[in-house]
């Protein structure tokens, strides 16, 4: 099963690298993984989705919590929760009827194109990682996507919870 | 003020380090200047790093402070990596620096340059890359601080070159609290799993206890013979264990596990209540999980949260150290009536003894050759059942852990977790560092005495009375034991062509050596062996080549399922 993980640990040299080594040694998988500082500069925010078990993901939780630079380890999908992703998506914009189907589509998605020349739309599209693999989706029956980046999903339980020193 | 290196030595002095095991090299130089202006902490010379990681080892385990090792950068650096690794695997406090090169060289493939940090990134409890020379005592302070609290380990300090100058002084200043938001280790349990542990025990008509290396770590030794006498239940002991219950104490039934006694593993598989003591239920104990103990009520003590339920599904489960959660255990017990818990057990204990009557240990002597067996009984009455007991790694090993009954905890030292072999006899250099007037035995076999036996100079340096036993079977005999069952007897290089003689490397190396050839002699040779208190004594013992080790686990089968003898299975 699809779960989300969300890390607080102390932002030093070498905490990423902890976390990351927990997950290869011990042959967990990591489908996406996006860190940065929180609005408290000495702490990072870590979220993981992986997949597995029941077993696998205790323990996945259990590992993480274990690390010294560690302060806490949740499991968003426990609960109700907001995720989000962000994708950059390159795309061919060559012809009149292409810019508009895709203007179309961005629309749809509430997407917005960020920038553009005279061959190339580069559209910033925000949700969930299904929203984001429908959009990339459209994009290829539309026309051809050149490149694109995703942020890896980031998020937050909802209401009373939270992940705080 | 003073120079980085000061403050190295100054911080070890400062978290109370008496012995530095270490070696010397470019990255380091300055730190081993600071070390000659002192008599504080005393170092120790090793001849091979792996070496020193085992000494501190060693001392660690037959002492429960922390190890120190010292080594340069690159190759002195990754030749500890085995002994972090050993140290890991079996929880034991240790703190590794390493010189590293200097900062403005880290990520130029400088000479001797290796991420230290993240070589041993897997098998370190924590680590510290330290950026600024005043960091140096915090550093230090914490890595003594994290080392050996909670679920202790290995833990690394990395230290390059330029903050260490002898020609640069910094303000020391020792941290007076090291304590971290993020790390807070659980002791007590919780007091809801505390209650319905001790309802799951009182009620508990095959209960046993299952106890492990974290017994000993926390110290719970009195408390979990209190609470095994009041509870009238048998105790089993992992390999790690040994010691933490009194070997002797009729409730024992042995060590369990792949080379357990039947009567332990019988009792943990029939058990309708196994109350385990920071235990942690690896393969080597559980055999096939799906098989393992089906009547049980699992309560798991362990201060590691993600031991728990790791390969063993339980109950109820409990985070804590060993001592604390046995104490709130008693005290909850003390208000209970356990008058009839003799007579309540009484079925029970008659079943256990049933199996103990099989005598699982007993093994057929000879006129003409040594018994591996014999030879740890006959090293059992030379020292009164009361020396400290280091082993390699092999048939020796278990030998010593199923023959030779330990009456205390830290006196049976091995690797259990990685089976390093070499890990032996520095080891037992580490105990006899750290317990000058105490015998310091090494168990050990012709395979792995050779993996570290440069260290035999060591030993002569520093006058370390240690005896060497070797199991000489010229043989890699547990490799051969398993080509024996399994590979239908093709030795694929288990054996051993070119054999040196022993005594005289060890007369080489400025000690006694002494050869024993025949069961007649065995005798004579250890009064010899241990009258010589003052010498370091190889025994060089030629045992039978063709003995396995029983009883012996049957792969893929409930625990209890066992080889007795090459020709016998329960
Ligand atoms: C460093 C290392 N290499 C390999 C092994 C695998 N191994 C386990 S026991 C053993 C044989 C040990 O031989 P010896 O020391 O002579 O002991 P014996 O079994 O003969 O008593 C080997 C090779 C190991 N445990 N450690
Ligand atoms: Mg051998």
């Amino acid at each position: 099963m699809r779960r989300i993980i969300s890390v607080l640990m102390e932002n030093e040299p070498g905490s990423l690298s902890r976390i990351v080594g927990v997950f290869s040694q011990r042959g967990y998988n990591v489908d996406s993984l996006c860190v940065a500082p929180t609005t408290d500069s000495s702490l990072s925010r870590l979220t993981i989705v992986t997949h597995g078990d029941d077993k696998v993901i205790e323990q996945i939780t259990k590992q993480v919590n274990k690390l010294i630079d560690v302060l806490k380890v949740t499991d968003l999908t426990d609960g109700t929760h907001v995720e989000r992703e962000l994708m950059l998506i390159k795309v061919a914009a060559k012809t009149d009827l292409v810019r508009s189907e895709v203007n179309r589509t961005v629309d749809i998605f509430r997407a917005q194109i960020v920038d553009t020349d005279a061959k190339n739309y580069t559209i910033q599209v925000t949700g969930t990682s299904d929203k984001l693999d429908a959009f990339a989706q459209a994009m290829w029956a539309q026309t051809e996507v050149i490149e694109s980046s995703r942020t890896g999903v980031c998020g937050l339980a909802r209401g009373e919870k939270s992940l705080r020193v | 003020m003073m120079s980085g290196a000061a403050m190295v030595v100054r911080a070890l002095k400062d978290s109370g380090v008496t012995h530095v095991f270490g070696y010397p090299g470019g990255a380091v130089l300055d730190i081993y200047d600071a070390l000659y202006a002192q008599d504080d902490v005393k170092h120790v010379l090793v001849r091979h790093e792996q070496a020193a990681a085992h000494m501190a080892d060693g001392y660690a385990r037959s002492t429960g402070k922390t190890g120190t090792v010292l080594v340069t950068s690159g190759p002195g650096a990754t030749n500890t990596i085995t002994g972090i690794a050993t140290a890991y695997m079996d929880s034991i406090p240790m703190v590794v620096l390493s010189g590293q090169v200097p900062s403005m060289h880290i990520g130029e493939d400088a000479f001797q340059e290796t991420d230290m940090v993240g070589c041993s990134r897997p098998i370190v409890k924590h680590s510290f890359l330290v950026k600024r020379a005043i960091d140096i005592p915090k550093a230090i302070a914490k890595a003594y601080y994290i080392a050996n609290t909670g679920r202790p380990g290995p833990v690394v300090v990395d230290l390059p070159k330029d903050l260490v100058n002898v020609l640069e002084s910094h303000p020391y200043e020792y941290p007076s609290d090291v304590t971290m938001r993020s790390y807070n280790p659980t002791l007590k349990g919780h007091s809801k799993q505390i209650r319905k542990t001790v309802d799951t025990l009182v009620n508990a008509k095959r209960p046993v206890l299952y106890v492990g290396g974290g017994a000993i770590t926390s110290e719970a030794s009195e408390l979990i013979t209190e609470l095994a006498e009041k509870l009238n239940a048998p105790v089993t002991s992992t390999l790690m264990g040994i010691g933490a219950f009194s070997s002797v104490h009729e409730q024992f039934v042995g060590m369990l596990g792949m080379h357990g006694t039947l009567e332990a593993n019988k009792t943990m598989h029939n058990a309708d209540c196994i109350f385990a003591l920071g235990a942690r239920f690896d393969d080597r104990v559980t055999n096939n999980v799906e098989k393992f103990c089906p009547h049980a009520t699992i309560i798991h003590v362990d201060i590691d949260p993600a031991s728990i339920s790791k390969t063993v599904a339980v109950h109820i489960p409990v985070v804590g150290s060993v001592d604390k959660v046995v104490e709130q255990v008693l005290s909850q017990l003390n208000k209970k009536d356990l008058t009839e818990q003799k007579q309540k057990l009484a079925d029970w204990w008659s079943q256990i003894n049933s199996w103990r009557d099989r005598k699982c240990l007993s093994y057929e002597k000879s006129a003409d050759v040594i018994k591996p067996q014999q030879v740890i009984e006959a090293l059992y009455k030379h020292t009164n059942g009361d020396a400290y007991v280091s082993s390699d790694v092999g048939q020796h090993q278990m030998f010593a852990a199923l023959y030779y009954p330990f009456a205390k905890p830290r006196r049976w030292i091995n690797s259990g977790g990685l089976g390093t072999m070499g890990f032996g006899l520095p080891a037992a250099m580490g105990v006899q560092m750290a317990n000058p007037d105490a015998v310091s035995v090494v168990v050990t076999g012709d395979g792995s005495i050779q993996m570290n036996i440069q260290e035999l100079s060591t030993c002569l340096q520093y006058n370390l009375p240690v005896k060497i036993i070797s199991l000489n079977n010229r043989a890699l005999g547990m490799v051969r034991q398993w080509q024996d069952m399994i590979y239908k007897g093709r030795h694929s290089h288990s054996y051993m062509d070119s054999m040196p003689d022993f005594v005289k490397l060890a007369e080489a190396y400025g000690h006694v050596g002494i050869k024993v050839n025949h069961p007649s002699e065995l005798d004579d040779a250890m009064a010899k062996c241990f009258a010589l208190k003052d010498r370091l004594v190889f025994m060089d013992i030629a045992i039978d080549q063709n003995e396995h080790v029983y009883p012996m686990q049957i792969k893929y089968g409930a625990m209890d399922e066992m080889r007795l003898s090459k020709t016998e299975r329960t």
